[in-house]
């Protein structure tokens, strides 16, 4: 199954013809709906919830894709995708926009021809072990069998974090997130290791949270954000600027329940981004209205965050990183004027 | 070829339309056109949208380093700090050879042996052989993989409590470990008694083979070969003073280390795949073994011959002629279906090459190309090699 999707896939980058890269906003005009990839399920980020509608912080950043452009933030078709699955597809015009925790590097910038709109979530390769192995640093894993997903950036990060530290390792490797779980839960892996914000989303899912614990050692960098096709840039400023606005409007203090209250106000930033005053949703080809419809209907960065993955929520993540730069994090959005 | 129309004499004119030779190379020539056409406008339009989106394409990726680990890799090195992507070609391919020829082997063997026990006689057995093969014909490939890697091999004891035959053997949910054997000096004289074994073999099958010819008397040739393949090397080993010593499996803080182990990943498709196939290839014994007329059966019987040599030298060398066709077809399907152990965490050319390496470099197309490549390549070696041993068990017409 797995093959026939991938070579699919292939085919379908083989047929396409230029109409997908020329001018994605018309496309997603024209169709109505933007087709945005996400996990195939990693809870807080991208999972569907019991009535079957998929939800989550990845998924909110569609939403407001949806919002600004259409004015309604249900405009959309998801596609789960693996971590292998999802360049092609983005490749292929198969989506127009992917929203799954992906890390930013690089050659996937250049020789993958994408273009990363922004950081949503920064992030570190973390691993995860049993308590009751008795181990409280990554140092101490030599020779312990780890499970991961394939085609990640882990993959290669495990590989260079185990020769740097000069120890030895075994691995088994999965295409989703569950089955990596499965099989770690079963015991035959010891460690579990991915973006910190996964283990903890996986962590919450199994049956006793608390007989696992997340080490303290992050491995690398993996700033993640959404991702577009390289080329259309009118297409990816609205995506890197929707993002932007949900994070200027938690600066600027402005959430989905003063909203319409703020649209009053007398601050001139706060003035542009609503569309009170100025043409920036001229600019980027969309409704004066684009980031206070965002905002309205799927809330701040802020929001977001702690709708899916803060402490009310089962994963309980703290701010950190990703907390706003003026109040010691290093989330920071170029002003929007 | 000449038309004769009626009214048309020879050499005369006929009209280019109504010419049935030139129709027929218009039309190929059509379709050969149309055919270039499209294969140039696949490839014009790939290498267009490739180079507007500006990604990389050709096959320099096979150089550049892999940087990844694999989990299963058997008979060359592998380093991720150093090893390309064309090593992780390599060892896909070898990954996947491994389990397919391991599942083509061992599927044959439990193929014969139900085919055979279906057609038994006896009530229990036959209906056993029965039960079998209904339930591993219908249930998908892909759940019974997840059934044995899932609920039978993840299920054994945990590698703090393997389960262990003397001190040295144990099995757990991370695999089979047992001791391996590291060469000495002068190790190389056993593989040699091996291959000189072989080969006294083949050349006393011959000498039996000719014997029997002239004379009629038979010489047991299977327990002569087996005694000699067996036997050489451990007299090899005797005489030189056992040239090796063990590696024994040790545990660790977190795993079992040194020695050898058979992955639960490896055994779970292995197991897999080989009683899957291992159901069809039954029902074709079974339906070749009843193409044989039962004339033949009664025949043997009333030349006095035993039951056991009748199946083995009247029945199953005139079945197999029937067999073989068919069981071809499995051994390509038991090969192909091994691309299914991406699923279960075996690395093999799907999963590592078709997975993460063409996720680390992205390039769909090569990548893609080349595991079909392969894939066409084995299946038309096994099916070369089966129509060849075919061509040699059919019938001789004297």
């Amino acid at each position: 199954m797995k093959k026939a999707s991938i070579i699919a896939i292939a085919t379908a980058a083989t047929f396409m013809a230029g109409a997908a890269s020329a001018a994605t906003l018309d496309d997603v005009k024209a169709k109505g709906f933007i087709q945005c990839g996400i996990t195939t399920g990693l809870a807080g980020f991208a999972a569907p919830n019991d009535k079957g509608v998929w939800e989550g912080f990845d998924v909110d950043f569609c939403r407001a894709m949806s919002a600004a452009i259409f004015g309604d933030a249900s405009k959309l078709k998801y596609t789960p995708t693996t971590a292998k699955e999802r360049f092609t597809a983005l490749q292929s015009g198969e989506i127009d926009v992917l929203a799954r925790n992906t890390t930013w590097t690089l050659s996937r910038d250049v020789k993958l021809g994408f273009e990363f709109v922004g950081v949503n979530y920064y992030d570190g390769q973390g691993f995860m072990v049993k308590k009751s192995l008795g181990v409280s640093s990554a140092k101490e894993l030599d020779g312990a069998r780890v499970c991961l997903q394939s085609g990640t950036t882990t993959e290669l990060n495990l590989a260079d974090y185990f020769a740097a530290q000069g120890m030895k390792f075994d691995s088994v490797l999965f295409d989703t997130a569950d089955e990596v779980r499965e099989a770690y839960l079963k015991d035959t892996c010891d460690v579990y290791t991915t973006d910190q914000s996964g283990l903890y989303a996986q962590r919450s899912v199994t049956p006793n949270p608390d007989n696992h614990v997340v080490l303290p050692e992050v491995i690398s960098k993996e700033p993640l954000g959404p991702l577009v096709r390289h080329g259309d840039n009118a297409w990816g400023d609205i995506a890197r600027w929707t993002l932007n606005a949900l994070i200027i409007a938690e600066e600027l203090g402005i959430t989905s329940a003063n909203v319409d209250e703020m649209t009053g106000s007398k601050n001139p930033e706060i003035q542009r981004l609503l569309g009170q005053s100025g043409d920036l949703g001229e600019q980027l080809g969309l409704d004066p209205k684009w980031a206070y419809n965002a905002i309205k209907m799927v809330g701040n960065y802020g929001e977001i965050f702690e709708t899916h993955l803060g402490q009310d929520t089962p994963l309980k993540i703290s701010r950190g990183l990703n907390q706003l730069w003026s109040k010691g994090g290093i989330l920071y959005a170029p002003p929007a004027r | 070829m000449t038309v004769d129309v009626p009214g048309m004499s020879e050499g005369a004119k006929v009209s280019p339309f109504r010419d049935p030779k030139v129709r027929a190379l218009f039309f190929q020539i059509l379709v050969i056109v149309t055919f270039l056409a499209f294969v140039y406008y696949i490839t014009d339009n790939t290498i267009t949208n490739l180079e507007k989106r500006g990604i990389a394409s050709g096959f320099d990726f096979l150089t550049q380093n892999s940087g990844f680990d694999i989990g299963i890799v058997l008979f060359v090195d592998y380093n991720a700090q150093v090893s390309t992507h064309g090593d992780v070609l390599l060892i896909g391919i070898i990954n996947t050879l491994a389990v397919s020829l391991s599942g083509i082997i061992f599927a044959t063997i439990i193929g014969f042996i139900f085919g055979v026990l279906r057609l038994s006689k006896n009530w229990l057995v036959n209906k056993i052989a029965a039960v079998y093969i209904e339930v591993v014909r219908n249930i998908p490939l892909l759940v019974q993989l997840l059934f044995w890697y899932l609920a039978v091999l993840l299920e054994l004891p945990n590698v703090r409590d393997s389960a262990k035959i003397g001190e040295s053997i144990a099995l757990n949910n991370r695999g089979l470990s047992f001791p391996s054997i590291v060469p000495e000096v002068g190790f190389w004289i056993i593989p040699v008694a091996f291959l000189i074994g072989i080969v006294a073999t083949v050349f006393i099958s011959r000498w039996a083979h000719k014997r029997q010819d002239e004379t009629g008397q038979p010489f047991p040739v299977i327990t002569t070969g087996l005694g000699l393949i067996l036997g050489l090397p451990i007299l090899a080993a005797l005489v030189a003073g056992m040239p090796f010593g063990f590696e024994y499996p040790t545990m660790g803080r977190f795993n079992i280390s040194g020695g050898w182990v058979v992955k639960p990943e490896f055994m779970a498709l292995f197991l897999g795949l080989s009683i899957y196939t291992g159901g069809f290839i039954a029902e074709i014994v079974r339906s070749g073994i009843n193409a044989v007329s039962h004339g033949q059966t009664e025949a043997a019987n009333s030349l006095g011959i035993k039951p056991s040599i009748t199946m083995r030298l009247v029945i199953i060398p005139q079945a197999l002629r029937v067999i073989i066709p068919p069981l071809t077809s499995q051994y390509l399907n038991l090969t192909k279906n091994s691309s299914l152990g991406t699923a279960i965490g075996y690395s093999e050319i799907v999963a590592i090459f078709a997975g993460t390496s063409l996720n680390q470099t992205g390039q769909a197309i090569e990548i893609i190309a080349l595991t079909m490549l392969f894939y066409l390549t084995i299946s038309l070696i096994i099916s070369v090699f089966m129509n060849w041993y075919n061509k040699r068990i059919a019938l001789v017409e004297r």
